[in-house]
């Protein structure tokens, strides 16, 4: 139904464009870590050097360790907490379930750094947190592990992950159809045992979707670490950032992004892989 | 919902999903009551109300240039990114091309990557093409970014619209781009709306991609990002309020956009 | 008022030469054949089913002549003109889609004046038009509605005020009564009819109900697996079928397995005069054509008589239809005007001019 001109008008330009613009400028990420740098300029040679400091310097493997435990800790508390509001809402919240939906959606919508800044007022050591507890007598002076440090890390990346999570979960468990539940009960199954027997799996896609979608951009984040994470929280991305500002090692640093993009194509095809065979359809 | 379910109230899950829902909210709310604090940011409990903060928000005219530069540039990956990801859309769900697999999966790659490695490869690519950084490379970096968000969107619209509608109107005698423009943009008037409502949304609240490509002008996030590292004022509460604010505005808008839309199509 | 709708170059008579020739015309998908070999001429004036099961090509034909599609093989013209090389807003006709496909975003007076307007059409001419068009298909009182707001039978008039606004020299009709409930498709049947004879232009059908077909047709074309089995009157199809699939499709038939020897023809226990050539014949012959014997038909010439047992005796109403058992696992259906309960064995007749043969 469509001539060749229709086809060729509506392919070409976003081919070409993003040709231009995202295949070229990721091939020269690609590009630049085989090369080099020396006395302070990049030189053109091929080599796989870069790599190699990678796997054999300990400060990066420590930093990209830190980091994956950083990014499973947030994905854990952001499941503990996501997946029992999904729950709630989709088979508890009855006539309200609509406007709760929408409570959960608005802070989606609140920018990244207003919510990271609003953390870093609360757990500072002039901050909300410790006024309230000194207020109330709780402790007796500033607590100083709270801001500056991993578990603000970890901390600020749930607030903002947790909604991301709940969104497919809930979505998956939208489309558990209700006589199944009643079939279970029917049967003899206690609220408890439907939920583990029938509920839980049928909600596994769902769920690998939203931990996959939290590992994976918790993985990559170098804000959260440069506004609450002090010395002792940066993350690998932070590594790469100073790599590519003071410490001036674009090779260096292109060759630790494609570790970092790897890793992430690793993981979503993984999940991806996961959720087709959890997939009852 | 039966009233079998109805009458299971679990009263237990209810209380963690009020601490979960207070604990997304907290920090929102702690945010704007300090915004109101005459003591400044910190410290419990805040005293007196004041609007002083907001008076020297007003005042300030870096803060609001950042704001006119971000809403150029939102404005603008708008419709460089609707443009491109509707063409993009109707050559996914029409054409076949060599690569188109690797088309579809390259277009996401922005989504899903870390926004780091997306500002990096930029740079590097305006770094080889000699382009000064400004305004115009923030702009070209969030509309190439954002086009997925677009394609995603009108995609799926595409694949809803009923396909006999543009036949219909190229067996009265519309040519197919007089049958584009009445019959397939009508029908995906509330997918431009929302994917375009969500990449104004996205550019404005860019950070990552932008770090790395910003020039001498600053967009909103970078300005207050600048002021942060300089320490904290209850000034950027009062801005982050107004944002906050903003926000809420703009998702109300869409809804009421989105009910009305569904109403009319009953 | 019909004639400003009908085409505007006949002169009113109802059937005239060829206006649309399909010249041995293929479409394959891929690997797929769905149509091989058809050729078929459409008079101007005349009501034309196409009629088939699913998958037997009948839209596709349709969308072939509407220019949705494009022949792999063969040729479409209309009159002296090639119309399968020419794009679908180019052709003289137009469409009523099978769920309407009317525009969400227009109303309905919008969506019948949208052929006009896209051509230029005088704003003048078009509101005149469109108002005939719309009190033709009685919806004058809802030019201003949505189509969502529109039931299924309503939304249909709108279609087809539409496509005839633009007075195409043929109106394709995609199974357009398809998704209607049955007492509403009884009636508009009945209106789509009394509309071609009004409006006097064409009227290419698109059915898989042959009882549809029977009621509208001037003629029909029976395709299937993308093969045209017959093209005849519907008194012609029912009566003389071509093919034992023809005779099985439209109403109920008994196929009778018959050997030709020396004049007769041998099936089971019956055996009727034949002119056929020796050999392996098939028969169709209809079960109303049988009857309970009497005086008179057990007399009449070419009368076969044969006894048989009643096995079953359903009833429906004006009928009773019978199976009966004549000998050797031999079942016949026969129809008879009700009657009472019957059982046991009975004498009954048929004409042999009623005994058709079919191809396999």
């Amino acid at each position: 139904m469509y001539s060749r001109t229709y086809k060729s008008l509506v392919s070409v330009p976003p081919l070409l464009w993003v040709g231009i613009f995202l295949l070229l400028p990721y091939a020269l990420m690609l590009v630049h870590s085989l090369w080099l740098v020396r006395d302070g300029f990049i030189v053109h040679e091929w080599n796989l050097q870069n790599y190699a400091t990678l796997f054999t310097n300990p400060v990066y493997l420590q930093v990209l360790l830190r980091t994956m435990r950083i990014a499973a800790s947030v994905t854990v508390c952001s499941l503990l907490l996501g997946y029992p509001l999904a729950y709630y809402l989709s088979f508890h919240s009855g006539a309200r379930k609509e406007l709760l939906y929408q409570l959960v959606i608005v802070p989606l919508w609140v920018s990244y750094l207003v919510r990271g800044y609003a953390w870093k007022t609360i757990l500072g050591s002039d901050g909300v947190l410790n006024g309230f507890l000194q207020y109330l007598h709780i402790t007796h002076g500033p607590v100083g592990f709270l801001l500056y440090s991993p578990f603000a890390v970890v901390l600020m990346l749930t607030h903002i992950y947790t909604p991301f999570v709940f969104l497919p979960i809930y979505a998956a468990l939208e489309t558990i159809p209700r006589p199944l539940v009643e079939a279970s009960q029917d049967l003899g199954a206690s609220p408890a045992k439907t939920f583990l027997h029938v509920i839980l799996p049928l909600s596994i896609p769902g769920l690998l979707a939203g931990a996959t979608f939290a590992f994976v951009l918790s993985l990559g984040d170098f804000l959260a670490p440069l506004l609450v994470g002090g010395a002792s929280g940066t993350m690998i991305a932070n590594v790469v950032q100073s790599l590519f500002g003071a410490a001036y090692d674009w090779p260096l640093g292109a060759a630790v992004s494609v570790c970092i993009l790897l890793i992430t194509l690793a993981l979503l095809s993984m999940g991806e892989l996961l959720e087709k065979r959890w997939a009852y359809k | 919902m039966s009233a079998h379910e109805a009458s299971r109230r679990a009263p237990v899950l209810a209380i963690y999903a009020i601490c979960v829902f207070a604990f997304i909210y907290l920090p929102i709310v702690v945010l704007i009551t300090y915004s109101f604090n005459g003591t400044g940011v910190g410290g419990f409990p805040p005293s007196h109300l004041t609007l002083d903060w907001y008076r020297q928000l007003f005042n300030d005219s870096a803060i609001w240039d950042a704001v006119l530069n971000s809403l150029l540039v939102a404005a603008a990956s708008v419709a460089l990114a609707l443009t491109l990801g509707l063409l993009a859309a109707l050559a996914l769900d029409r054409a076949t091309f060599p690569g188109k697999a690797l088309f579809r999966r390259l277009v996401l790659l922005p989504l899903i990557l870390p926004g780091i490695i997306t500002g990096l490869s930029l740079l590097m690519f305006a770094v080889l093409v000699g382009a000064p950084l400004s305004l115009l490379t923030v702009f070209l970096g969030h509309g190439t970014a954002l086009i997925s968000v677009a394609t995603t969107e009108l995609f799926a619209g595409l694949q809803k619209m009923d396909r006999a509608q543009e036949e219909a109107s190229l067996d009265l005698g519309a040519t197919p781009w007089q049958t584009f423009w009445r019959v397939t943009l009508p029908a995906l008037k509330l997918s431009i709306i929302a994917a375009g409502l969500l990449i104004f949304t996205l550019s404005m609240d860019e950070i990552a991609v932008t770090f790395f490509l910003i020039g001498r002008d600053n967009t909103l996030p970078l300005e207050i990002w600048g002021r942060l590292r300089r320490g904290i004022t209850p000034e950027i509460n009062a801005i982050s309020t107004l944002i906050f604010v903003g926000s809420v505005g703009l998702i109300v808008i869409w809804y009421r956009l989105r009910a009305r839309a569904l109403r009319n199509a009953e | 008022m019909s004639a400003a709708i009908a085409n505007p170059t006949d002169s009113g008579a109802l059937v005239s030469a060829a206006l649309l020739e399909v010249r041995s015309v293929a479409k394959q998908f891929g690997a797929v054949k769905v149509l091989n070999d058809v050729s078929l001429n459409i008079a101007g004036g005349e009501f034309l089913t196409l009629l088939g099961e699913s998958g037997s090509g009948k839209t596709t034909l349709l969308r072939l002549i509407a220019g949705f599609e494009q022949p792999s093989r063969g040729e479409i013209w209309m009159r002296d003109k090639r119309l399968d090389t020419l794009p679908p807003y180019k052709r003289p006709v137009n469409t009523v889609f099978q769920h309407y496909a009317l525009f969400p975003h227009l109303n309905v007076r919008e969506n019948v004046a949208y052929g006009l307007r896209v051509k230029g059409t005088a704003a003048r001419e078009i509101s005149g038009r469109v108002e005939e068009a719309l009190h033709m298909v009685k919806m004058t009182e809802f030019a201003a509605a949505r189509p969502a707001k529109l039931s299924g039978g309503q939304q249909q008039r709108v279609a087809l005020a539409r496509a005839l606004v633009n007075r195409p020299r043929i109106l394709l009709l995609d199974e357009p009564l398809s998704a209607l409930d049955a007492n509403l498709r009884k009636q508009m049947q009945s209106e789509l009819k009394a509309l071609q004879r009004e409006v006097g232009i064409t009227f290419l059908f698109v059915t898989h109900d042959q009882d549809e077909a029977m009621a509208l047709s001037d003629r029909i074309a029976l395709l299937r697996g993308g093969v045209l089995e017959q093209v005849a009157t519907p008194r012609e199809i029912y009566t003389r079928p071509a093919t034992a699939y023809a005779a099985q499709f439209i109403g109920q038939t008994n196929l009778l397995a018959a050997e030709i020897r020396d004049g007769w023809a041998i099936c089971g226990a019956l055996r009727w005069r034949s002119t056929e050539p020796n050999g392996p014949a098939l028969f169709s012959l209809r079960p109303e054509a049988i009857a309970q014997v009497s005086a008179n038909s057990a007399s009449a010439p070419g009368a076969v008589c044969f006894r048989a047992t009643i096995r079953q005796q359903l009833y429906g109403g004006a009928n009773e239809t019978l199976e009966v058992d004549c000998g050797d696992w031999q079942f016949l259906r026969v129809r008879i005007p009700a009657s009472q309960p019957m059982s046991g064995e009975f004498e009954f007749v048929f004409s042999s001019a009623d005994a058709v043969r079919v191809r396999p």
